[in-house]
């Protein structure tokens, strides 16, 4: 990884080993002696955070794969019986039903982080894009086990969902019954996305290999957004990974572990909908369908573009929005225009950032509300007109804020070195 | 590319037989990725079985006048209303230029003909489309609950209204419910989904 190792095998074993597979030598500078800045502060251990859920994720779900039944006459009972019946089955249903949203709060989290402190800027590029890519893996892979249990909003969920697909232009029919297997969401599409849901989660592990590696070339960024200094300074700038680290990571997986049981015992169905208590039925849409809490702003970026532009119609314009929203991830790295990461010493931009933050937080809200009511009781405010401005701010910040703001706000002064910051010399 | 064997080409000059070589080869290879990835993406499509479940039996008898029953179809719903004089006049009396979508959406005729009532029924009294919005696939509400604007259907999730020709009138939903394949069987029964060959003595003509 960066620098040379330092790892020194103790015992003869260790030693044969590391001559033909120095796979201790590997964890040793990965985790134990691998350099991190020292002001980390707790911004920056969601990454572990989500490491555990991933793996929480992983081993609830083949569990639960052992006793559900991925048939339309029998999958909604069969979670009910895992629920019921299965020793301990209601544990694990609620770790894996609830692990799902705090992995995604957990993710939510880490990608604020990113965007706020410029984790994405060079040479980190690679390694934000591969955090995309996990992040959509991640959407599909939610969304194909929120299918799975069978109820009315799993059904009409995936309903919406693959109908999007068909907004597109002359192959988005066809492309819509290839993933059916069939003329309408049915046996076909839930045996498939139980298969699918199964293998994603290992190609997010195959990814988060990729996201670490990628990580521990250049290292971690830090709040402050300087560089570790090469050299000798390094050790003036740096901790070794363990203990420092491992523990700080390890104290807030516990907190966060003590929220999420708090949800898995007490509170298992408030992050769920009461409609999917009902088993999927293909003739009754439920009144008012609504995805995941962890979908709600995307969705309310679709359900924002209800106007023709140009030949593209309302509905496909909705649907290039909502991945557009998405897919513009890729290429903020080019879009940032200023040098400076951390928001801290960018006094104008950081306000963006904020408000940034609560659009995000807004379009969730308008994503659970009917888009023709008003907004707070207020006559003729639709929550479509709130959706529309906020989607053009969601847009704008990307597109014309962080480009902009590169060029004309005057940065804070920066410290010479996170040593400097950390030691309150600021003006070294 | 450089040549170890001093062929000609090996300047870049002109292609040599090693060229045509690697380019064989590698459009051999192409060919053949391309070849073993088919199955495994075509698998996903409907499959025998499926496809071959695509027709049923309906007893209209059963729908007095004024009235509607949903039966399901390929995994989705059908809309059968028997409609009254007054809805057939209501369907008969809209212009073309005052629908969204101008085409009849009809399975029996060819693409493209003109949505007039009359090419969207066999039989006036009896309306049969596919029950699931074109806008995303919600099943709308009719006469049981909420008929719209336009006396037709109305769809909950995003707010589409379809008139008694189960048009598109109003809203999000760019289409017209479809009409699937259908003939009389018999008086009161209707087969839905046909044979070719029931298809083409069905009775359907453009008017």
């Amino acid at each position: 990884m960066s620098g040379p190792s330092t790892y020194k095998p103790g015992t003869a074993i260790e030693k044969w080993l590391d001559d033909r597979l120095p796979i201790i030598r590997l964890g040793y500078d990965s985790f134990v002696d691998f350099p991190t800045p020292r002001n980390l502060n707790y911004w920056w251990t969601f990454g572990g955070i989500l490491a555990i859920f991933l793996m929480i994720q992983i081993v609830s779900g083949i569990v639960l794969a052992m006793h559900y039944v991925a048939h339309e006459d029998f999958a909604f009972e069969s979670v009910q019986r895992i629920t019921r019946d299965v020793p301990f089955g209601w544990l694990i249903q609620s770790m894996h039903a609830n692990g799902a949203s705090f992995f995604f709060i957990a993710v939510y989290l880490h990608m604020f982080r990113g965007l706020y402190y410029g984790s994405y800027k060079a040479p980190r590029e690679i390694l934000w894009i591969l955090g995309v890519v996990i992040y959509l893996l991640m959407m599909a892979t939610g969304f194909m086990g929120y299918v799975l249990p069978w109820g009315q909003m799993s059904y009409w969920g995936a309903m919406v969902i693959t109908n999007l697909i068909g907004a597109l232009p002359f192959v988005g029919e066809a492309i819509r019954e290839w993933l059916w297997g069939g003329f309408s969401v049915g046996q076909a599409t839930l045996n498939r996305f139980f298969s699918l849901h199964y293998l994603l989660p290992f190609v997010i592990a195959a990814v988060v290999g990729l996201h670490i590696w990628a990580l521990h070339v250049p290292g971690n960024g830090n709040p402050v957004g300087l560089e570790a200094r090469k050299g000798k300074d390094n050790k003036k700038d740096t901790l070794p990974f363990h203990p420092y680290y491992t523990v700080k990571d390890g104290f807030a997986i516990v907190v966060y572990l003590m929220i999420f049981a708090t949800f898995v015992f007490y509170l298992p169905n408030v992050l769920g909908h009461a409609d999917n208590y009902i088993p999927a039925d293909p003739l009754v849409t439920p009144a008012h369908i609504v995805p995941e809490w962890y979908y709600l702003p995307f969705y309310a970026i679709l359900r924002a573009v209800t106007f023709d532009i140009g030949p593209i119609d309302a509905k496909l314009g909705g649907v290039l929005a909502m991945f557009g929203a998405i897919g513009i991830l890729f290429v903020l790295p080019w879009l940032d225009t200023s040098k400076v990461r951390s928001m801290r010493y960018r006094p104008l931009t950081r306000w963006f950032f904020i408000f940034f933050v609560i659009v995000a937080l807004l379009l969730g809200w308008c994503g659970v509300k009917n888009p023709d009511d008003f907004v707070l009781g207020i006559e003729g405010f639709k929550f479509v007109y709130l959706a529309q401005f906020l989607t053009a701010y969601y847009f704008a910040y990307f597109i014309v804020i962080l480009p902009l703001m590169g060029i004309i706000e005057k940065p804070k002064e920066r410290p010479a070195s996170i040593e400097a910051a950390v030691l309150g010399t600021d003006k070294a | 590319m450089t040549e170890e064997n001093g062929a000609p080409g090996a300047d870049g000059q002109e292609p040599s037989r090693r060229d045509f070589i690697y380019i064989a080869a590698g459009g051999v290879a192409a060919v053949g990725g391309g070849l073993v990835a088919w199955p495994f993406i075509d698998q996903m499509n409907p499959a025998a079985d499926t496809l071959a479940l695509g027709s049923i039996r309906v007893d209209v008898s059963v729908v007095p006048v004024g009235s509607e029953i949903t039966v399901m179809w390929r995994g989705g719903p059908v809309f059968i209303r028997h409609r009254t004089e007054e809805e057939i006049a209501e369907a008969r009396a809209v212009e073309l230029d005052a629908l969204p979508d101008e085409d009849a959406r009809n399975d029996n005729l060819p693409a493209g003909v003109p949505g007039t009532d009359a090419n969207r029924v066999l039989r006036p009294e009896f309306l049969i489309v596919k029950g699931n919005c074109t806008h995303l696939g919600c099943v709308p509400l009719g006469l049981a609950a909420n008929t719209g604007d336009y006396d037709g259907w109305y769809c909950p999730c995003h707010g589409s209204h379809y008139d008694t020709s189960a048009r598109i009138r109003r809203g999000p939903a760019p289409e017209n419910l479809p009409v699937p394949d259908y003939y009389f069987e018999t008086e009161t029964t209707v087969k839905i989904g046909l044979s070719p060959d029931e298809a083409n003595n069905s009775g359907w003509a453009v008017s």
